[in-house]
């Protein structure tokens, strides 16, 4: 690899670009294994709730109201320490009454997704009780639920069937922001704009007793990257996906061609029954069905990465490579420089290793950049069988879970184009500068 | 006569190729013991339900139609050779395997209702040839002409734009499948979501045969747009090198027509290095085929070991690996034998000599 030869590759400026992602890429890798570390992206990514009840349902990427005229709204999480927060106790008996009025400003065009009430409170016998009302913009007052709650307590407004009768049969996260005299509301519901008022009044039964909660209303926009249906944010699975991606494909490229380079090395040297018998086990090899193969593997063996990576490269170490590369050892064989190793009496490995392989280097790195993408996309086709590593959030899982979904037909196309999208960009980086090493390092194939 | 015998031979080597292949599955299938769970299962069940049927055990306690059904389960085991070395009973599945006799799926069943794996497989057989088959033909053809094409006018914007397109074909077919169905589907609501036909199939056989083309538009154009490009490429540069033989530039000097020069000159010679190139991606798709059919919802082979593999259900599962073969095997068989047509140099005596 010279000086000139790495010249002639920048003149194309589609290499520039490819080079440039695939920087990018790694970089993102690098930042990612240490921003997020494995322990903590798998935790994150079985998707228990307590790390991720604060985002929403199949949220889009946030960015889209950037692009949007009527903005979709965001999600507000609202503790009631917070300062926009007033808090009245009075005492009442041996008990107190606790008053939260909680200001939502609502500025959206369309309405939340849902609604949740996360309550803390300590006591020493007897429960708290809580009611809850409604203030809207013209100073209305509902009246929605009341009900006993333990030191945790979850209420979840649009799940409360008494709730959604009293509003007129539609859930609370549309029919508060509505007019309830609209006629549409069951069809299409127009949001009214305005701060509303959540009131949160609590008794508590002795003197000590207290109660704070967490009110979180779901917005249809989280994160940069928006989220799934188990509320995670699909961020962690674009971040993590880029390292995996990599690694997957540049060490089955590298394995497969390596083990390809030297048997097709050992067979163009040694001739005779040796070459002919590595030359059936290819004609074996190519019936072998490949993926049915991997597929009964990760169903009755394993489906961990390392185990797949693994057979991916025995079972390729018979690839159609080694007749490429044969074709050339060929040539090699008989070139003068060869004789002379042979005459001095080199042994044999040592003029297959040092002196054979070296010769293809140039011939061996555009065809392994050339075939990382094959494998990054295969990674992604097993996960999309669902074979892929089930603690490892990848691009193919998100395409699988959007898939299994039915995102495509929901509507939530964020969820299935920003995987694709990166596969393609990888995809595309990498056989854009493999393509144009080949056509600079073996100018023969270059096709006139 | 050449091809006759060119063919005998390349059928022999493949027969021999396609055992020793099936053999490796069954290795690979059978490492943890699971073609031996299978085996074991199926002597088990069917034991168990003559026993169920036979009025004359009727009047037995639980315990004696146990300890009957026990030893005539041990009886059948050592019959079908399970108490030999794996070695031999290696042998006994590679027989089994090789006439597709597999036993019985459980939990998968044909429409028919049969769970025979056998059955299962040749049910979906034809879905998957069709759409394959329909597929292949019309990518080999696009890309030959366009190849041609391209070709005459090396050097053009055209040829610049369609090598600038090769490095698309680094995605596979289901990867666009999954754009297309997002833009035709669920945007433009134009065609069908997946699927072979309409649900219920319309009665007519031409209403069905439309329905069925109108559900193969978008697997076709994916698969298309997966590989066009890159084989476009590679036969573009195949027709450069022959073109610039001495002998074309003699028969423009003889002043022949251009279509003779193209057909007799260029096109004939360049046949039988397409046909491999042709041969070796159609082999990749195949093995492509369980994702691709999932993504459409094509009620294939593919799709079905997909399901195979949702359900954990084993006899499926080895039962597709072995039908890849076949079909691989077949594939790389048909090829070889076009090959030898094409190309009058073939000569069954190097096949011969080298092995």
């Amino acid at each position: 690899m010279n000086l000139k030869a790495m010249r002639e590759i920048f003149r194309y400026p589609t290499v520039i670009v490819g080079v440039l992602i695939i920087l990018f890429l790694v970089g993102v890798s690098v930042y990612t294994v240490f921003a997020i570390p494995y322990d903590q992206a798998v935790k994150l990514w079985r998707g228990s709730e307590e790390d991720w009840y604060k985002s929403p349902k199949t949220a889009e990427p946030i960015w889209y109201n950037w692009f949007l005229k009527d903005k979709l709204p965001e999600t507000k999480d609202i503790l009631t320490s917070d300062p926009s927060v007033t808090r009245t106790v009075k005492t009442a008996g041996a008990g107190r009454v606790i008053t939260y009025t909680i200001p939502i400003n609502f500025d959206y065009s369309s309405f939340p997704d849902d609604m949740t009430l996360y309550f803390t409170s300590n006591f020493d016998t007897k429960k708290p009780f809580v009611g809850i009302s409604w203030i809207s913009p013209d100073g209305k007052e509902t009246r929605l639920n009341s009900f006993e709650i333990n030191s945790k307590f979850t209420y979840r407004l649009n799940q409360d069937d008494k709730v959604t009768r009293k509003l007129g049969g539609v859930v609370a996260s549309t029919s508060l922001f509505a007019n309830p005299k609209d006629p549409n509301l069951k069809t299409k519901p127009t949001p009214v704009k305005g701060t509303y008022y959540l009131k949160i009044e609590a008794v508590t039964f002795d003197s000590t007793a207290d109660l704070s909660a967490e009110y979180i209303i779901y917005g249809k926009l989280a994160g940069w990257a928006g989220t799934d249906y188990l509320r995670r944010d699909l961020g962690i699975a674009l971040l993590w996906g880029t390292p995996i991606a990599l690694m997957f494909g540049l060490l089955a490229a590298l394995g497969t061609t390596l083990t390809q380079l030297i048997i097709a090395g050992i067979g163009t040297w040694f001739g005779g029954w040796v070459d002919t018998i590595l030359q059936r086990i290819t004609e074996v090899n190519m019936v072998l069905p490949f993926l049915p193969i991997l597929i009964m593997i990760g169903t009755f063996y394993s489906r961990s990465i390392f185990v797949i990576l693994t057979a991916v490269i025995l079972l390729s170490i018979f690839g159609p490579g080694i007749k490429t590369f044969r074709a050339v050892f060929m040539q090699v064989k008989e070139s003068a420089y060869i004789e002379a190793a042979r005459s001095y009496g080199a042994s044999n490995f040592r003029i297959i290793f040092l002196y054979m392989i070296p010769r293809l280097i140039p011939m061996l790195i555009p065809q392994l950049i050339v075939l990382i993408p094959s494998y990054v996309f295969l990674e992604a086709s097993l996960a999309i069988l669902g074979l892929g590593d089930p603690t490892l959030p990848t691009w193919g899982k998100m395409i699988q879970d959007a898939e299994s979904q039915g995102a495509l037909f929901q509507g939530w196309y964020y969820w299935v184009l920003e995987p694709s999208a990166l596969l393609m960009v990888t995809g595309l980086a990498f056989s854009v500068v493999g393509y144009a090493m080949d056509r600079v390092f073996n100018p023969r194939l270059r096709g006139q | 006569m050449r091809v006759a015998k060119y063919t005998g031979v390349r059928i022999v080597s493949l027969v021999v190729t396609v055992v020793i292949g099936l053999y490796l599955t069954i290795l690979i299938a059978n490492m943890g013991g699971y073609v031996d769970v299978i085996r074991k299962a199926q002597i088990r069940e069917d034991v168990n339900a003559r026993i169920a049927s036979n009025q004359s055990y009727r009047g037995l306690t639980t315990e004696a139609r146990n300890k009957l059904a026990n030893e005539q389960i041990a009886s059948q085991e050592r019959r079908l050779g399970m108490d030999q070395p794996f070695l031999l009973r290696s042998f006994n599945f590679l027989t089994d395997a090789i006439t597709l006799n597999l036993g019985r799926a459980q939990n998968m069943a044909s429409n028919s209702g049969a769970n025979e794996v056998r059955l299962i497989i040749l049910e979906r057989l034809p879905p998957t040839l069709v759409l394959f088959g329909a597929a292949d033909i019309i990518l080999f053809f696009l890309a030959l002409f366009a190849a041609l094409v391209l070709s005459r006018q090396y050097g053009s914007w055209l040829d610049k734009v369609s090598v600038m397109l090769t490095p698309l074909s680094s995605a596979p077919g289901w990867f666009y499948g999954i754009f297309l169905i997002l833009i035709f589907s669920a945007v433009l609501k134009v065609l069908p979501f997946g699927g072979m036909v309409d649900a219920p199939p319309p009665p007519g056989a031409l209403d069905y045969l439309l329905s069925l083309l109108k559900h193969m538009v978008l697997p076709v154009a994916a698969y298309t747009i997966s590989l066009l490009f890159l084989e476009v490429f590679q036969w573009r540069t195949f027709f450069l090198i022959y073109s610039s033989e001495d002998y074309v530039d003699m028969a423009k000097a003889k002043g022949l027509p251009d279509n003779d020069i193209r057909n007799k000159y260029i096109l004939r010679p360049t046949l039988p290095t397409i046909i491999t190139s042709f041969a070796l991606l159609v082999i990749n798709t195949w093995l492509g085929a369980p994702i691709f059919e999932t993504v459409f919802n094509w009620p294939g082979l593919g799709r079905a070991l997909y399901m195979a593999v949702g359900l954990f259900d084993t006899p499926v599962i080895v039962g597709e690996t072995v039908i890849f073969s076949y079909m691989l095997a077949i594939t790389v068989f048909l090829l070889d034998f076009i090959y030898a047509l094409v190309d009058p140099r073939v000569k069954v005596g190097d096949e011969g000599n080298k092995s």
